[in-house]
């Protein structure tokens, strides 16, 4: 039996005017620049998509990571209609269902139980379906207490719990899901999880699955596609394009900057990150291992070497330095002319999120290459290992440490 | 179900199909804007009534007893609840629907469903106050002691018609146009202050000079409010040239309204 596609996405690609997202057009400067249209400069338009294709089978769910600004929003909301492509086609041979955001349309004024009916509605479920679901809807999300309450006085908490639950509910062919694990706490992001794996495994729906939480997709996803400003980089086994997008790849960091060093004295040429076991997936408990090869010019050895490990979290703040000069367990003062560098730590307690890693080496004291944010690589948490109730806010620590209060 | 995405996704002019699939949220959006607004209100439905009321108190102290404009032998209060029973019907209707698109602007950028819906639900919500208000004023016909002529029963499904495509269709087309200029928001206001006066509300045609009765005639309103006054009072003197140029103006409106938002519709959620 040859089964057809139940998404088909053939060569889409959307542009935008950059003008366009400038404020608003008044009808007085449409009317004194007289331009109806505002296609009038062709250079103030950008690629958000250039050419995507993709064939998902019924049943499969494919993950879609990327950078901030890769173009997975804007496939998503193309997928579900919310704005057309500039060219190219999509069939869906299925209802879909999409979840942008959670809990949109949710009015504040109105109860919890109105609002279960209102986001719902405008999620494409019928009264029917949501007065039939309704009361596994208010289970799920724990508030039934306070279903006839105005959500405006839920706690956040409540009302994401609120927002999720009716979404999880939804039973379209196809569902289109943009970082919605992302909300709740932990205990809750767990039952939000197992709901979509069962919606999976046992209802056989179709999921297109775009998360900024490797984890998740890795957990979810057989498949994956990455995403790189508006192309396709990678599709293929969800591991093999999360590494690509990890940067594994050695050879792929840019130099950025680049202090004194003297190309032909010494320079890095990769780098690789990973966990103890030699995944580049790290959770915070894991010990951390950063592998740099290099080549040099010296004839036998580099003597009174030394490296400096900087890691830095998104907002650029430093979080780590691992220099060779201030730990007694280091390598040999006089490393070989090219080979790796491995530096191991123990477990770095990091919070979840995205960090940089700059490297420097110095000869001599003489800086000798310099390259900064020479890898990157991603920290999920789970909040237990911690014995912390909830996931705390990452703005506010860095690191993560057991502790107690008496 | 297929559903097949291109970029230019021209269905004609309705895709009454989609519609229906999306019926309900016709009921649920006028549902919500109705439910919000009498949330912690003291006299809640009552306050449909104080505005047409008052106004109608007012207007008849001074057009009435002091400026002594005439109003075909109608009592003046009534004739001015009449007209105005329409026009707040017309003015609240397009001024919610001109707005509602932006008011809606984080849906429309979330989720899919046929845009004209919101617009549309915007003057069903409307429409409930105008319901309410109607019944008061045909008690208030019947407290005068006029019996309405019984042409009102075939008639005024005809007046409902064109008062509905006209704000529909200026509905669909000054929302849609609100998303790409805003400053729509400012213009609407001010035209429907104008449009009182310039639709027989507080005067009857009667007092106007005939080219003028020409041009007003071209305003669908005109032939709404005088017929139904004229039947209301149970005459039968109505026009029925006023009532067709109101037809074919309203329809004209309808399919234009329709024609522009269709046009810019898809692309509603990258410029809101």
């Amino acid at each position: 039996m040859s089964m057809k596609p139940i998404i088909e996405i053939n060569k889409v690609s959307k542009k935008y005017q950059i003008g366009a997202k400038q404020p608003y057009l008044t009808l007085r400067d449409s009317l004194s620049l007289n331009l109806g249209s505002p296609h009038h400069a062709e250079s103030n338009s950008f690629w958000a998509l250039k050419d995507i294709s993709l064939k998902v089978m019924p049943g499969e769910v494919v993950g879609i990571i990327g950078g901030n600004g890769a173009g997975k929003s804007t496939l998503l909301k193309i997928l579900s209609r919310i704005t057309p492509p500039t060219s190219g086609e999509v069939i869906l041979r299925g209802g879909v269902s999409s979840l942008l955001e959670v809990g949109t349309g949710f009015s504040p004024e109105l109860t919890g139980r109105e609002n279960i009916f209102l986001n719902g509605a405008i999620l494409g479920m019928t009264r029917n379906l949501i007065q039939k679901r309704f009361d596994e809807i208010v289970a799920f999300s724990g508030v039934e207490k306070f279903l006839d309450t105005p959500v405006k006085r839920f706690s956040s908490g409540m009302y994401v719990r609120l927002a999720f639950a009716v979404a999880a509910h939804l039973d379209s062919e196809i569902l289109v899901l943009d970082e919605v694990l992302s909300v709740g706490d932990s205990e809750f992001q767990k039952k939000s999880m197992a709901k979509l794996e069962s919606a999976t495994k046992s209802a056989g729906r179709t999921i297109l699955f775009v998360s900024h939480n490797l984890n998740a997709v890795q957990r979810l996803c057989k498949r994956s596609l990455l995403l790189e400003r508006g192309r396709v980089k990678i599709i293929g086994d969800t591991k093999t394009v999360i590494d690509t997008y990890l940067g594994e790849n050695p050879n792929s960091f840019a130099r950025s900057h680049l202090i004194q060093g003297n190309l032909k004295d010494f320079k890095f040429t990769g780098i690789k990150i990973t966990n103890h076991n030699g995944s580049s997936l790290i959770k915070s408990d894991d010990r951390l291992q950063l592998v740099l090869k290099y080549a040099s010019n010296f004839k036998e050895s580099i003597p009174d070497a030394r490296v400096i490990i900087t890691i830095l979290n998104d907002s650029s703040q430093f979080v780590l330095r691992l220099d060779s000069d201030v730990t007694v367990h280091t390598f040999d003062h006089n490393l070989k002319a090219r080979g790796e560098i491995i530096c191991e730590t123990e477990s770095i307690n990091l919070s979840e999120g995205k960090y940089f890693v700059n490297i420097n080496f110095s000869v001599q004291d003489t800086d000798k290459d310099c390259v900064e944010r020479a890898g990157t690589f991603e920290v999920t948490t789970d909040p237990k290992v911690y014995d912390y109730k909830y996931y705390p806010n990452k703005s506010i620590s860095n690191h993560l440490i057991k502790y107690r209060f008496r | 179900m297929e559903i097949i995405i291109r970029p230019n996704r021209s269905v004609g002019l309705l895709n009454l199909g989609e519609l229906w699939r999306y019926r309900e949220l016709f009921y649920v959006f006028s549902w919500r804007d109705i439910k919000i607004r009498y949330k912690q209100t003291l006299l809640g439905v009552l306050w449909v009534l104080f505005q047409p009321l008052a106004t109608t108190g007012i207007f008849s102290i001074f057009f009435g007893k002091i400026a002594k404009i005439p109003s075909d032998n109608i009592p003046y209060p009534l004739f001015v609840f009449a007209g105005l029973t329409i026009w707040n019907f017309f003015s609240t209707a397009l001024a919610t629907s001109s707005q509602s698109l932006l008011s809606n602007e984080g849906i429309i950028k979330k989720v899919y469903f046929p845009r004209l819906i919101i617009p549309i639900s915007a003057i069903i919500t409307a429409g409930v106050d105008f319901a309410i208000t109607m019944v008061v004023l045909i008690l208030a016909v019947f407290y005068y002691g006029y019996h309405p002529n019984w042409q009102i029963l075939f008639l005024s499904p005809i007046l409902l018609l064109i008062l509905l495509m006209t704000v529909v269709g200026l509905g669909l087309f000054t929302s849609s146009l609100n998303v790409k200029y805003r400053d729509v928001r400012y213009v609407i206001p001010f035209f429907i202050q104008i449009g009182l006066f310039l639709t027989p509300v507080i005067y009857p045609l009667s007092v106007i000079y005939d080219y003028r009765k020409l041009l007003l005639g071209l305003n669908p309103l005109s032939g709404v409010i005088e017929t139904f006054r004229v039947l209301i009072i149970g005459s039968n003197k109505f026009d029925i040239n006023l009532i067709v140029t109101s037809l074919v103006v309203s329809l004209a409106i309808f399919v234009f309204g329709l024609i522009y938002f269709n046009k810019t519709e898809s692309y509603f959620a990258d410029i809101a």
